[in-house]
């Protein structure tokens, strides 16, 4: 079926939005967008309302008819309705997990990755050795709730004592899910399968339990998406069921809902697979982030809940501390006057910036939830491709470290941004110095952002099984990513070594698409942008002494470089760059940095 | 005309409040429909499932885990006290024998061939639910509780925390942009619903909690402060099981916002009616706002014209702004103009243009709050 209009939402925890896409002349693009606040709140309690709100936003700036009454019209029929209306949300809340292993640093890491990879929160782990006795470890079920639990341990065919006993705690624990007082908990038992019977003797008439694959079926490898897969069903089946309305809206879509992590991560993937990069994608929400990589070839995703800009903010000024929040601040602040300012998004989750003042908080606030969900992902990256992973033995006795090695910022090709705070920054400079600010990008990186935060309609677009449907909207949604989606912001280019304050750490050829040449050089604490298209730029990088651009120490590169709607940066503030101690240059140091890539209308007339 | 959906907090006179009592197991519902009743009285009671105690007899006993069961003196399902004898070895000629001792009271609850462990549960913990307001039961869920049904003043605050509450009504202060000081809460106050206007301090939360004052409810109070009351930072809007005793309910923020007119005024002039009060706040998806129920005593013919449809913002309607930099400021929507604007951040958003005293506002709509007023 060749598909000439789809409409597409997303539901998430703070806004819901909306897209109309159509076939017009011979390509499809993007007509335009709606938004509007998601509804779970009192007095709508409906997340359908929130989607009707949207969509009839897109129906007032497209001046065609979507709705008919509360009901959107499918197919479409002359200039009124859709062909296809697809969603996702991530309107339940979180998915609140408990997971169980063995030993802590062995299966109970391997639950607590399986667990986060399927956009959890990890409430707590525990483990036959976490030095906590039995009744302290019922205590810790019973006052938990948790939505979920996931339990582990023991290699196939090994000993079933350990990961029994810990059966036999939950049973004891006998814990009843947060949400209503009828159904059981879904537990998920993926340890030794010579345990499974027993297992089920156990837990199987008190609980809602699934037995999957083991996650640890040897000790060196790792087997995490049989248990991911199961999770992600339950929570679908349990958790976003409780999201208000939400029966409803799957009755509307043509198409599975998808959670939102899940759809974003499918374009990322789609992008590194393309083009044969590394990719790192991240999805700053209301209430979470979600980081995905590709390196070498293997994705990778984590979702750090409670690191928002809305839901969570307060959380994120209590993870990352005021002191680091207010390092970004490029004013003078009373500290109780910003902690205030903070709290009262969190209550009142849907507000926007009006003043330029509470756009550069938020974005302060920001560069912090960024950083620090970066820091746990790379903690938390996996090397899986696909279903599996190997390790040696050696590795598996030091699993705290594993998954880190893959994250290499020097072989970073793209850095994609998505979410609201940076898609929908006024200014794609901000986003752009958002993203170089949080992830420290290391020698030549392309960066790039969500242009409308439409990623996740995208995703599912381009996920769609049926058959007479797949084909049309998977082409859809490519041809609208890279017309319509994908704003390309530049290319970042930020050599790393030991350098002392103005030296000379960059020396650049330019030969511009447009035939003229340009010469630059970067010295140790500067930041220069310079504007250029995205069109081939053959650059020639010479770092000073000492310093790496990519090739090694010293050594020279030939290369050719992108622009994009912000041009090509040079960030020559060393990695990891700290800002001045002091206060007054700490604000001078950041209005420079501002200014120099205009990133505030404060700095224009400069 | 055009129209915008946004929440808002209800701050209603007259209106037919239901509050549902639901207990968090199934068990008992002590109340028929159409029974009054008062805040204090149990409605629905149940057990909770008894802590339990893991003994490792196994290990106590130096023996293989299966053969636990045989060791065994007292019977799964059967009653034990603290100190009865739970297993014992037959031991060398009827000597050397080894014992374990059950830790508690409570019924031994399984035996494990595998682990060795003894499973005992202690007794079933009661819980009890009971009315929170004056009202009629106008429902009964079987089994689980009921719904309460009043005609009352219903106010709901921006967040809270401390749970439920109750006491007679006290507005402490004559304006709603007066902060609640320290020195006006006094022993006269224990035990009562206190109400300030825009502000309270650390100190004078502290002293509230000092005196035994039911509640707090004040138009703003820092979040910096909250720190000191929980014992943590509070990274996410979800409260209500803290044990302050004083619970807190803030109507419109954090900092010094003097309290919405049309609630002050309503509270002033129920001053000193009994009052019960949730500080519970949960700010994601099944929001739970903190609320103030001031029920009237007459429960007979119930407004049920009084669940309303919900319109959202229209021209006309008297909106709350609930972001700086005109936070707090209440006025009319004059306009809802349908093009994107940009704002002072360059931000391009919906917007509406809002009248505040006489003079016109273009504000971004999810900025506004629409006040309830029927």
């Amino acid at each position: 079926m060749e598909l000439k209009s789809i409409l597409a939402t997303d539901c998430g925890s703070t806004t819901t939005k909306a897209i109309l896409i159509e076939f017009v002349d011979g390509e499809y693009r993007l007509r335009c967008r709606g938004e509007a606040p998601t509804t779970v709140e009192a007095p709508f309690e409906d997340v359908t309302r929130g989607v009707l709100n949207a969509v009839m936003e897109v129906e007032e700036l497209s001046s065609r008819k979507l709705l008919d009454g509360e009901k959107i019209i499918t197919p479409h029929n002359n200039n009124e309705g859709v062909d296809i209306y697809v969603s996702t949300s991530s309107a339940g809340g979180g998915l609140q997990m408990m997971v169980a292993g063995v030993v802590k640093s062995m299966s109970g890491e391997s639950a607590e990755r399986a667990a986060l990879g399927a956009g959890s929160i990890v409430m707590d782990v525990l483990a036959s050795n976490d030095g906590r006795k039995p009744h302290e470890k019922i205590t810790r079920i019973r006052q938990l709730r948790p939505d979920m639990i996931l339990l582990s341990g023991g290699v196939d065919g090994g000993t079933t004592k350990h990961v029994i006993e810990l059966a036999e705690i939950l049973k004891a624990a006998n814990p009843q899910p947060r949400l209503g007082s009828d159904y059981k908990l879904p537990v998920i038992y993926a340890g030794n399968n010579k345990a499974s019977d027993e297992i089920t003797k156990t837990l199987g008439e008190q609980t809602d339990l699934t037995i999957v694959e083991n996650i640890r079926p040897v000790l060196e490898r790792e087997n995490l998406n049989p248990s991911r897969d199961i999770i992600h069903d339950l929570f679908m089946e349990h958790v976003m069921q409780q999201a208000p309305g939400y029966n409803k809206l799957m009755s509307w879509t043509d198409a599975p809902i998808m959670p939102t992590p899940g759809a974003v991560g499918s374009l990322i993937e789609m992008i590194a697979a393309e083009e044969n990069i590394s990719v790192v994608g991240v999805d700053i929400g209301g209430a979470t982030t979600d980081i995905f990589s590709v390196f070498q070839n293997q994705f990778n995703r984590t979702v750090s809940a409670n690191l928002g800009m809305s839901y969570s903010i307060c959380n994120v000024l209590a993870e990352a501390s005021l002191k680091n929040v207010l390092r970004w601040v490029p004013f003078d602040i009373d500290e109780k006057e910003l902690t205030n300012r903070i709290g009262n998004k969190m209550i009142r989750p849907t507000t926007v910036p009006q003043s330029m003042e509470e756009l550069k908080i938020e974005q302060a606030i920001a560069r912090e939830a960024l950083r620090l969900s970066f820091i746990q992902h790379k903690a938390f990256a996996v090397n899986l491709k696909g279903v599996q992973k190997e390790r040696t033995i050696s590795d598996a006795f030091e699993q705290s470290d594993s998954g880190l090695s893959l994250v290499d910022m020097m072989e970073l090709d793209l850095l994609v941004g998505s979410g609201g705070v940076l898609s929908h920054a006024p200014r794609r400079e901000q986003a752009a110095r958002m993203l170089i600010d949080s992830f420290l990008p290391e020698g030549i990186t392309q960066l790039a952002v969500d242009s409308i935060f439409m990623m996740p309609q995208l995703g599912v677009l381009a996920n769609i099984d049926q058959k007479n449907l797949a084909e049309s909207a998977r082409k859809a949604a490519l041809e609208v990513f890279n017309k319509d989606c994908l704003i390309r912001l530049g290319t970042c280019i930020a050599p790393i070594g030991k350098s002392n304050p103005g030296d000379m750490i960059l020396s650049v050829s330019l030969d511009m698409a447009d035939g003229s040449d340009q010469q630059i050089e970067l010295h140790q604490g500067e930041l220069l942008s310079i504007p250029a298209e995205y069109e081939p730029i053959m650059a020639k990088l010479m770092p000073g002494k000492g310093m790496d651009v990519g090739a090694g120490k010293n050594e020279e590169i030939n290369t050719t470089l992108y622009g994009g709607v912000v041009g090509l940066v040079f960030d020559g503030r060393g990695r990891p760059f700290n800002l001045p101690s002091e206060n007054d240059k700490r604000i001078d140091s950041l209005n420079v940095w501002s200014n120099a890539i205009n990133e505030y209308p404060d700095g224009d007339e400069k | 005309m055009s129209h915008a959906y946004t929440p808002g907090l209800k701050v209603l006179e007259n209106t037919s409040v239901e509050k549902e009592r639901r207990l968090p197991l199934k068990g008992e519902v002590l109340v028929d429909k159409g029974t009054d009743v008062t805040p204090d009285q149990i409605v629905a009671r149940t057990h909770l499932p008894g802590n339990v105690k893991m003994v490792n007899v196994a290990n106590l006993l130096n023996v293989d885990a299966q053969d636990v069961p045989e060791f065994m003196l007292i019977d799964i399902g059967k009653n034990v006290s603290e100190g009865d004898l739970l297993a014992e070895t037959k031991g060398l000629f009827g000597l050397f024998k080894s014992e374990v001792k059950s830790p508690v009271d409570g019924i031994l609850e399984s035996v494990s061939h595998i682990t060795g462990q003894v499973v005992i549960r202690e007794a079933p913990i009661p819980v009890e639910v009971d009315a929170y307001i004056n009202g009629n039961v106008s429902e009964v869920m079987d089994k689980e509780g009921v719904i309460i049904t009043s005609n009352a003043v219903f106010i709901q605050g921006i967040f809270g925390m401390g749970g439920e509450n109750r006491g007679d009504l006290s507005v402490l202060v004559a304006n709603r942009e007066d902060e609640l000081n320290e020195d006006m809460i006094t022993t006269d106050n224990k035990g009562s619903i206190i109400v300030g206007g825009s502000h309270i301090s650390l100190n004078a939360y502290k002293k509230a909690i000092s005196m035994g004052v039911s509640a707090v409810v004040v138009g703003g109070y820092n979040y910096h402060d909250l720190k000191d009351i929980l014992g943590y930072t509070l990274g996410v809007a979800i409260t209500g099981s803290e044990d302050i005793g004083t619970s807190l309910i803030i109507t419109e923020g954090y900092g010094k916002i003097p309290m919405g007119a049309r609630s002050f005024d309503i509270l002033k002039r129920h001053n000193g009616r009994f009052t019960s009060v949730n500080g519970a706040t949960q700010i994601r998806a099944g929001v739970i706002r903190p609320e103030i129920v001031i029920p009237f005593n007459d429960v007979d013919g119930l407004d049920s014209a009084l669940k309303k449809n919900e319109t959202g913002i229209t021209e006309g309607s008297l909106v709350r702004v609930i972001r700086a930099p005109y936070f707090g400021h209440i006025g009319t929507v004059a306009s809802l103009p349908r093009e994107l604007q940009k704002m002072e951040s360059e931000t391009m958003v919906r917007v509406a243009e809002v009248k505040i005293n006489d003079l016109n506002f273009v504000i971004p709509r999810a900025n506004l709050e629409r006040v309830e007023t029927v």
